[in-house]
């Protein structure tokens, strides 16, 4: 990727509301130069990561995501992750960029039905050079908050998920009914990653876990080899 | 011009949903119940003529507002002026 600079861009929505914690996690946690982005913008400007945050975008009217993928900054957002831009969609996000077409699949109600609140085991699936078990661990646990994170596939999909190895991360105990445990995945390209998990919610020493920090590094260093040699 | 749009879980898709009230519709006594599916009707009133056009933007602005594909279908009435 050329042109983009090692810095962040997290979207609000107006519903976002984990905006802050995605902010703190890389400014904070990172030490990288960050920036929030409303969604009325239509640029990014050199951003080389771009974080859609949890939350309620637009109330999650008619679907979650439905309504946010239409914002005028996903326009921008599309563009970033098709020059090959790194892109993260946590919890909401991530829905977001199932709507947009931008991940596969979809993500609908939990098959209890019940809000889920609570931090899971999730296994490290081997999904590319930077995101593995070697560099993360075989195990992580990271929180989950949501009422829809059960993800639904087709059948083709589902085998070519596995096949090129986009499923980031499985559910060690299932919370939300998801096809195959599946907690998170990333899009054919490898630049664009979603997840149900909140690393966001995971990288300060009074978080059940610090396993954020190492999600977050992973995925920069999709995009940035060099980070990935800084960090060693 | 009136349309009613009825967007419902696909056949092949876990509808917790449809799930749940189903139960609860068994619990109130309903006999011999195979499924319930629980979708959602949208309801439109354009100042618009029925035409090929119309409708063509009808069939894309379903697939890519007012249902998911993926796991969504949806049909629609259109009704008199």
């Amino acid at each position: 990727m050329t042109g983009a600079a090692m810095n962040v861009a997290v979207v609000q929505f107006p519903g976002s509301n984990c905006d802050q914690d995605a902010f703190q996690l890389f400014a904070g946690g990172l030490g990288l130069p960050t920036r929030y982005v409303w969604h009325k913008e239509t640029r990014l400007g050199d951003a080389g990561l771009v974080v859609l945050p949890g939350g309620f975008a637009y109330g999650d009217y008619l679907r979650c995501g439905a309504i946010a993928r239409f914002s005028p900054v996903m326009g921008a957002v599309r563009e970033h992750a098709q020059r090959g831009g790194l892109v993260l969609g946590i919890c909401n996000g991530f829905q977001i960029l199932c709507e947009a077409g931008l991940l596969p699949g979809a993500l609908i109600r939990n098959s209890s039905l019940e809000y889920r609140c609570m931090t899971c085991e999730l296994a490290v699936m081997d999904a590319g050079a930077a995101f593995n078990p070697g560099a993360l661990g075989a195990r992580i646990r990271l929180p989950i908050g949501h009422g829809e994170g059960n993800f639904r596939i087709d059948g083709p999909g589902r085998a070519g998920l596995e096949a090129r190895r986009q499923v980031l991360l499985r559910y060690c105990d299932n919370p939300n009914g998801s096809l195959d445990d599946i907690a998170g995945v990333r899009n054919e390209a490898g630049n664009v990653f979603g997840m149900m998990p909140h690393p966001d919610r995971a990288f300060e020493r009074f978080h059940p876990s610090r396993d954020g920090l190492g999600v977050a590094r992973a995925i920069l260093a999709s995009g940035f080899p060099e980070f990935a040699r800084r960090i060693a | 011009m009136k349309i009613k749009v009825f967007v419902t879980p696909k056949r092949n898709v876990l509808d917790p949903q449809g799930v749940a009230v189903g139960h609860a519709l068994e619990s109130l006594g309903l006999r011999g119940l195979r499924a319930t599916r629980v979708g959602k009707v949208v309801e439109l009133d354009v100042d618009a003529a029925d035409t090929p056009q119309l409708r063509a933007q009808l069939d894309a602005l379903c697939r890519d507002l007012l249902s998911n594909p993926v796991i969504e279908d949806y049909r629609y009435e259109v009704a008199g002026p």
